[in-house]
């Protein structure tokens, strides 16, 4: 890997790589992201990593766009570009192989073997997901609250998301935290 | 949140062998721009269920089993399941053009917005009122997908399935706690797993 030359290739060789390998969507691939930009390459710190997660969240769109971010922060508006197509280009090339291969062969159960086994996967590397991000979000035990209550609130009610990231907003605009 | 969970429901796994039916509506390539831009658009609680409606219910361009069958496809392949689907969607309709109408105008217009955010955050990241906002979201966002995690493995415990859960857990802990690279642990448990499902349905059938 050239993690000394041209940022851009960096970001394309990175996330290209990592489009292929992130079972399960964006949100399992996170804490291989905090991983490269934080450990790796020093694009950024912990906090830094945390914010950009969290307004990944609060725009619209399919979560992978937290790269878009990441992107940005390392090399600008081409970096942005250039690692949002690089996250979704390789992993859309195949997905439209595999569509046009299995449209032959319907019948195959592969595609019900694979699925199963990779369920628990990626549900691991979501779990993972959330320590990692709770390790650099949650610095004192009022946010670890914020983040329990958040945590409750989505699995027990169907309470738009929005309202909880708003309602953690406030109260971080308070100084509660 | 744009949580995964959301994006994957319980598809049904045995995909029947439909017939190549043709749906009413065929959309152009500007259409299936629009409609995958206005579904990312309005995509705040997961873009999935915004998909679902669009296809299925608006324009009709699928039947409810064709789309749970082309989103289980997507859900398996690696990568970002909702850019799978607007690819393979798209290509169904209007071959690579359609594929690449639908995957623009899904991640294009968020790209933009993502990117204005990106550029106020390095401009105004250090601004105090900013900054605790930010610390609250982030703390809460957390939270959120924390419940996604919890609402997927229901399921696993439910059935009480144990070679999923032990999985799970060996993989939680080499990522989140061990933080080994993801490539080297996809290369131990894919290969892993896909033997043990297989081996165990086979012992099922047998």
């Amino acid at each position: 890997m050239n993690s000394e030359g041209n940022p851009i290739s960096t970001l394309v060789w990175t996330f290209g790589l990592m489009s292929l390998f992130a079972v399960g969507g964006a949100n399992s691939a996170i804490p291989e992201m905090h991983r490269i930009a934080v450990d790796v390459h020093h694009w950024m710190n912990d906090k830094q990593f945390a914010d950009i997660f969290a307004i990944s969240q609060l725009s619209p769109g399919p979560n992978v766009l937290i790269v878009t971010l990441i992107g940005y922060s390392v090399a600008g508006v081409g970096g942005a570009l250039a690692a949002t197509l690089a996250m979704c280009g390789p992993t859309a090339v195949l997905a439209y192989y595999v569509s046009r291969l299995l449209q032959r062969s319907s019948q195959s159960r592969w595609p019900a073997i694979i699925q199963a086994a990779l369920v628990p996967l990626s549900i691991g590397l979501m779990g993972a997901s959330g320590l990692i991000l709770a390790l650099s979000s949650d610095l004192s035990w009022v946010a670890g609250l914020i983040t329990a209550a958040a945590a409750v609130l989505a699995f027990a009610t169907r309470l738009n998301p929005v309202w909880i990231l708003l309602a953690g907003g406030a109260l971080g605009f308070a100084g509660v935290i | 949140m744009k949580s995964p969970a959301s994006e994957s429901p319980p598809a049904p796994v045995t995909a029947p062998d439909l017939p190549a039916s043709h749906p009413p509506n065929q959309p152009g390539l500007l259409e299936l721009f629009v409609a995958f831009a206005k579904m990312s658009l309005a995509g705040f609680g997961g873009v999935l269920v915004w998909a679902r409606r669009g296809i299925v219910d608006q324009h009709r361009w699928m039947t409810a089993e064709e789309f749970n069958e082309t989103f289980a496809l997507c859900h398996f392949l690696p990568g970002p399941n909702i850019v799978n689907l607007s690819v393979v969607f798209g290509s169904r309709f209007r071959g690579i053009a359609g594929g690449i109408a639908a995957f623009a105008g899904l991640v294009g217009p968020p790209m933009v917005i993502a990117t204005i955010l990106a550029a106020l955050y390095a401009r105004y990241g250090e601004i105090d009122a900013l900054r605790r906002i930010l610390a609250g979201v982030s703390c809460a966002a957390v939270g959120l997908l924390i419940a996604v995690v919890f609402k997927m493995m229901m399921p696993l415990i439910k059935k009480r399935d144990m070679v999923g859960l032990v999985i799970l857990l060996a993989v939680f802990i080499a990522i989140g706690v061990l933080r080994l690279p993801l490539q080297t642990v996809l290369l131990v448990a894919v290969p892993l797993s896909l033997g043990i499902t297989y081996f165990l349905r086979q012992r099922v059938a047998a």
